[in-house]
């Protein structure tokens, strides 16, 4: 019962890192499409300024629980995905500095070069999150010993990339959205255009991955087993229609909502499906982790569980208030405020 | 070079760098708690100013600091996954409560305070920033546990090849891990205040803003000088500790070859590794080793050769490290002494504000030094007694991939760096925004 608690709990990282963080990897990959001059990009980055920190300790959090509930599936996860995951980590670190550093030196030179590294740094953590977690509902070729047997290249399969594109483009809307929300004038009316566009082509490439799911990947089996599970990818399609619908409504708040409320289910329809497993392997059932065979001890799970009942609400209270009190749209006097970025 | 060179490599660049962001973080995030705190008491403006300007110095180190701590916590996965696994439920736990306990309140915070100077009560902003101090002072006590349980690992049995949480309490109460906080935070609030005293010392001696900077440098001095006696007690319990716990690692700190009862101390030495002697040991000092590590003039201490060769540090890193840290220590109590005496008339001394401004890397360096000894000095085990670190290296990566990473570590970082102490000196130089 415990590791099935840690399971949902794990889940549960995974799902609002990609749901906050999700924001603010895709407006800062769109960054150029919303805003054509300094005064325009320095709102973008000031839409994102006060989160992305926060939302980034989502994932920290999420590795950490992963090693401290799973850490067999932590090692095997993190060192058969050498690659990709230390490609997302640069990647990180460079938009991260990013927003601390562009702002502060009038030079265009200087300006222009971290706005590639927060573009650059954007688009390639939403993509590669989708082709490895697409890669893990497909099941990834390692051996009993943790062998990795493959390269960089075999996650680049055609059913990895749907799911990256699929990732990408939901964080593109999602990030478009924010902008609606975050910004005013020409970014807020650029950046509703686009959410609308985006949309389409999110539908499109979700009902792809659905499909392409039955046929590369038995994520169906447990909910065909249970079909009371298929509750979670009807809430995704039903959240996922009501952006559209907010999005018409002009009701940008909501439809950001209805958005997260998205990606949250979409998140733990693919871990229902792969469920008890946590990192799956392709070569061999019996090398595949899950929430049994690469646990930690009972003790070590009741003492971290109690620590993360204690904790999370408190940190989900004060991110709520930081959000409320920062919620303002920014506007173009930004640039005149000392503290922005 | 193999997979276990290399990510030894990796590590150690990953963080000596990340170490280079993280003291000042602490160190001045508390000068800055009180620099707001004295604006909230007293309503002065002037002392807002002196908040924003070191706030913002704050935040160009901050950044860094968080972002290439990331890589700490990814790399005990990817480069060191036999390791995870051996100790990942222990040591993954104390990982898991820094990130909900002290990241989130860290990172939600200090944006709260950049962003929310005219959003928040005065004394709900001043209340940010403390509870960032906080916050990293919670996540420094972690660390430094989860540190602690490999250099004296406690409250486990070996149990499936792993070793098992036994008792979380004893874990958390390690004496090790007590020491460690109370020597490596104080040793962060030196950096703060050196920074603080070696930047107005600079502005100082140009005239510029010369109350601000006087104000500044009276907040810090006092601080720095208190604080610096401290870590030099805690680091001498420290020694005590290792000399308990950690024989080798001592024997090396002091290049002490054979075993002594009692032992003395040379004060200048030159270690011999590959003879297993010293080519050079001048002004012995009879029992004083004895004295300072057992507290007894009799006491018997190891030395190296009565430790298997595989089983001993690498002596000539560990002994200079130790020696160069230590020498650093005293100056610093020195140094931080005069600046308290004379802070009111530091005007008065402008050799002595030259000699502060080049004494800023001082501390940074002790610290680095610090950790040199800490780690090296517990090789070549992992988890001391239990893992050694080449067993601990994973066996999915390659050597092509380590590689690469080490240089896309170096290159980002460098660059970083630059980047970084470019724009501290360009803020700091520029001093405060007029009113």
């Amino acid at each position: 019962m415990l590791n099935i608690t840690w399971f949902i709990l794990w889940g549960l990282l995974w799902a609002v890192y990609f749901m906050l963080d999700g924001f603010d990897l895709g407006l800062g990959a769109l960054m150029p499409l919303y805003a054509k001059n300094d005064t325009e990009k320095r709102m973008i980055f000031n839409a994102m300024g006060p989160f992305w920190d926060g939302n980034e300790v989502w994932l920290i959090t999420a590795g950490g629980v992963t090693f401290a509930a799973f850490p067999k599936t932590y090692a095997v996860m993190f060192s058969t995905l050498y690659t990709p995951l230390l490609m997302i980590l640069f990647a990180l670190i460079l938009r991260g500095v990013a927003f601390e550093f562009r702002s502060k030196i009038e030079n265009p030179g200087w300006r222009k070069i971290w706005d590639w590294c927060l573009i650059v740094g954007s688009f390639f953590p939403a993509l590669l999150f989708g082709v490895a977690f697409a890669n893990i509902f497909k099941g990834i070729p390692f051996d009993v010993q943790g062998m990795f047997h493959g390269n960089l290249f075999t996650l680049l399969n055609p059913y990895g990339l749907a799911g990256g594109l699929f990732f990408l483009f939901f964080f593109f809307m999602h990030g478009a959205l924010w902008a609606s929300v975050k910004t005013t004038g020409m970014p807020a009316e650029r950046a509703k255009n686009a959410a609308s566009k985006l949309w389409i082509i999110v539908l499109i490439l979700a009902v792809i991955f659905l499909i392409y799911s039955k046929f590369a990947t038995s994520l169906y089996n447990n909910y065909m087993a249970h079909p009371i599970m298929f509750i979670i990818p009807l809430i995704a399609v039903i959240a996922l229609i009501m952006v559209r619908i907010f999005i018409s409504k002009s009701d940008w708040w909501k439809a950001w909502f209805a958005s997260c409320v998205t990606i949250v289910a979409v998140t733990y329809f693919g871990l229902g499906g792969i469920f008890p497993n946590l990192y799956p392997s392709s070569l061999d059932p019996a090398a595949s982790l899950n929430i049994y065979n690469s646990a930690s001890t009972q003790g070590t799970l009741k003492i971290m569980f109690v620590v993360v009942l204690l904790c999370i609400p408190f940190v989900i209270a004060y991110q709520i208030w930081h959000y409320i009190t920062l919620r303002h749209p920014v506007n173009e006097d930004i640039i005149h405020d000392d503290e922005a970025y | 070079m193999d997979v276990l060179t290399l990510s030894r490599l990796q590590f150690a660049v990953a963080t000596y760098f990340h170490f280079l962001f993280v003291p000042l973080t602490l160190g001045l995030s508390l000068l800055v708690a009180i620099m707001e705190t004295m604006y909230v008491k007293t309503g002065d403006e002037e002392y807002k100013r002196i908040t924003k300007f070191w706030g913002k110095l704050f935040l160009i180190n901050f950044a860094i600091g968080i972002v290439t701590g990331i890589t700490l916590e990814f790399q005990f996965g990817t480069n060191w996954s036999r390791y995870s696994v051996f100790m990942g439920d222990i040591f993954g736990s104390l990982l898991a409560i820094e990130a909900t306990l002290a990241f989130f309140m860290e990172s939600t915070f200090i944006a709260v305070w950049v962003f929310g100077w005219e959003r928040l009560s005065k004394k709900m902003h001043a209340a940010a920033i403390w509870i960032v101090f906080i916050g990293s002072n919670i996540s420094a006590f972690w660390i430094l546990t989860a540190n602690a349980w490999m250099q004296h690992p406690v409250g486990y049995s070996l149990n499936n090849g792993r070793a098992e949480l036994a008792s979380f309490l004893d874990v958390i109460t390690n004496p090790y891990a007590f020491l460690k906080f109370f020597h490596q935070l104080p040793a962060a609030y030196t950096v703060g205040g050196f920074f603080v005293m070696g930047i107005s010392a600079w502005h100082i001696l140009r005239k510029s803003n010369v109350d601000f900077f006087k104000k500044s440098f009276r907040l810090a001095a006092a601080f720095t000088f208190i604080f610096a006696v401290v870590v030099v007690i805690t680091g001498h319990l420290s020694g005590e500790e290792v000399a308990k716990y950690q024989p080798a690692k001592l024997a090396a700190m002091e290049s002490l070859w054979n075993t002594e009862k009692p032992a003395g101390m040379s004060l200048l030495v030159i270690p011999d590794p590959a003879n297993e002697r010293n080519s050079v040991e001048l002004l012995k000092i009879p029992k004083l080793l004895s004295l300072i590590s057992h507290f007894s003039t009799t006491a018997e201490v190891k030395g190296l050769k009565a430790f298997p060769k595989d089983e001993r540090p690498p002596v000539t890193p560990v002994f200079f490290a130790f020696r160069i840290m230590v020498g650093i220590g005293f100056l610093m109590i020195l140094l931080a002494f005069f600046a308290w005496r004379w802070q009111d008339k530091i005007e008065n001394y402008p050799k002595f504000m030259k000699i502060l401004i080049w004494a800023i890397p001082l501390p940074y360096l002790a610290i680095e030094l610090g950790w040199t000894v800490a780690e090296v000095g517990r090789q070549p085990w992992i988890v001391y007694g239990l893992m050694k670190t080449s067993h601990a290296v994973s066996t999915a990566i390659n050597t092509p991939q380590v590689a690469t990473s080490l240089i896309a570590f170096t290159l980002v970082y460098t660059l970083l760096g630059i980047a970084d102490f470019y724009l501290l000196f360009t803020f700091a130089r520029k001093g405060p925004k007029e009113n």
